[in-house]
């Protein structure tokens, strides 16, 4: 299945892809290519050109400094799942790698990617969003960054401008007594999420406090589960308060019926999500952020 | 539009060709180069019997542009064994029947192929995992986990398949 003829061109560097996207009337960026190459098979995309980031160097990173998480956004999946410092400091962000698509796809799916495509169907999305990350953005005026709650805008729509690519994404680190947690239900391995959960939360004094719930797949953009969040915080994590912030996400979620189920099923599995989410986060906040 | 000179070194060795930026990484490892082992199934992503490594990682080259792989490293299955000498991998295909129509091998192959970093850790979930990305579409998933472990047996193993591997174990 040959895609539609296109341009390609190599970007040197994200000012360099930042310039190509001014002059080049309809070109599409290349990252893992892992949504926008399947999209050009199905004619669903047909750009006349594709600037290729994959060789701009030293796009690839994860380090933690000055209480930041600094991930490059070429980074590939699986270099995500396998840092040793989101193993030990942000298991949450191994916990959604791990879960994307297969191993083979991890290996050329790229994290600005995930994000940068919009789709609420993708897992970093939420988890970013619970997180509080932002997204360190190159435009033709310069740098930015773009707070994850202000950059899904709607089905594959974001805040970038036409001229604009993600360059690195920033994860404040994690306050002490925190924990965060990914839970996804899928149909099978390298399936979309039927409905996923991204929890992060404090305790302190016993009790559950930031708390921050944002979903996978259950509505045209990920966000964060409001209702939920308030019958969390100020509680000590009982089963009654889970099951009662569950349900508040159940109800607060707009997902629609498709093949992976229909909007009862997806609002069930979203608050069962929640639950099994919540649960995890707090054994890591209880544990330490090593947990 | 324009069509590009690209040199990508497909099991060990430079291979030129001048391609259209469109023409699929498995396109040219087939057509170009004749390299057919190198398997089409679903063409979307989804079955992995066009698995090569690229740079020394697996992928689905059905998804990546051909211009993409210029001046790195590509490994077919064409470029597995050592001459006449199956890889430890193929050899435990062929000892424990890992295969029924074969169409998936290659790709489950090369899926496996990062096991062999610390083949003495890999348990039969990690197996799994390594070919959750390939479809096996002759129900033979038992045997080719068990196939894989025989390879990796064997691989861990000094001097390789010469000397037989240690029996596996009972089921």
């Amino acid at each position: 299945m040959y895609p539609p003829s296109f341009e390609y061109h190599v970007a040197t560097s994200f000012a360099d892809a930042t310039q190509l996207l001014v002059d080049l009337e309809g070109a599409k960026l290349l990252a893992g290519g892992c949504s926008l190459i399947p999209l050009m098979k199905f004619r669903l995309a047909q750009p006349p050109h594709l600037v290729d980031l994959n060789r701009i160097p030293g796009a690839r990173y994860v380090i933690e400094d000055d209480g930041v998480l600094r991930i490059g956004a070429l980074t590939r999946e699986s270099e995500v799942e396998r840092s040793a410092v989101v193993l030990r400091r942000y298991p949450i962000l191994a916990e959604v790698s791990a879960v994307i698509a297969d191993p083979l796809v991890r290996n050329m799916g790229t994290i600005g990617g995930n994000l940068a495509h919009g789709d609420p169907a993708n897992d970093h999305p939420a988890a970013m969003l619970a997180l509080g990350a932002e997204l360190l953005v190159q435009g033709r005026e310069g740098m930015r960054t773009i707070p994850c709650a202000a950059f899904f805008l709607d089905l594959f729509e974001t805040a970038l401008q036409p001229d604009e690519v993600v360059v690195e994404i920033r994860i404040p680190a994690p306050a002490a007594g925190s924990g965060a947690a990914y839970v996804k239900f899928e149909r099978q391995v390298g399936d979309f999420a039927i409905a996923g959960a991204a929890v992060n939360l404090r305790l302190a004094d016993g009790r559950i406090r930031d708390a921050a719930i944002s979903l996978t797949n259950a509505g045209p953009v990920p966000s964060r589960m409001a209702a939920a969040e308030d019958a969390l915080n100020g509680s000590t994590g009982d089963p009654g308060t889970l099951e009662a912030a569950a349900r508040l996400a159940a109800a607060g979620c707009e997902p629609w019926t498709d093949l992976r189920g229909s909007v009862t099923v997806k609002r069930q599995l979203a608050g069962v999500a929640v639950k099994r989410a919540v649960t995890a986060a707090l054994a890591r906040a209880r544990g330490g952020p090593h947990a | 539009m324009h069509e590009l000179p690209i040199t990508v070194r497909v099991n060990g060795s430079p291979r030129e060709a001048v391609v259209e930026p469109r023409l699929l990484l498995v396109h040219l490892l087939r057509d170009v180069f004749g390299l057919t082992g190198t398997h089409i199934g679903c063409d979307t992503t989804s079955c992995g019997a066009c698995t090569v490594l690229v740079d020394g990682r697996p992928v689905k080259s059905c998804t990546m542009f051909a211009v993409q792989a210029d001046d790195l490293d590509v490994m077919t299955i064409e470029g597995v064994a050592d001459g006449e000498r199956l890889h430890p991998l193929q050899q435990g295909f062929y000892e424990e029947h890992g295969l029924q129509c074969g169409f998936c091998t290659p790709g489950m192959i090369l899926a496996a192929m990062p096991l062999l970093e610390e083949p003495a850790a890999v348990d039969d979930h990690a197996v799994r995992r390594a070919i959750s990305g390939n479809l096996c579409r002759c129900t033979g998933y038992d045997n080719i986990v068990r196939a894989i472990q025989w390879g990796l047996r064997a691989a861990s193993q000094a001097d390789g398949p010469r000397t037989p591997p240690a029996e596996p174990q009972a089921l």
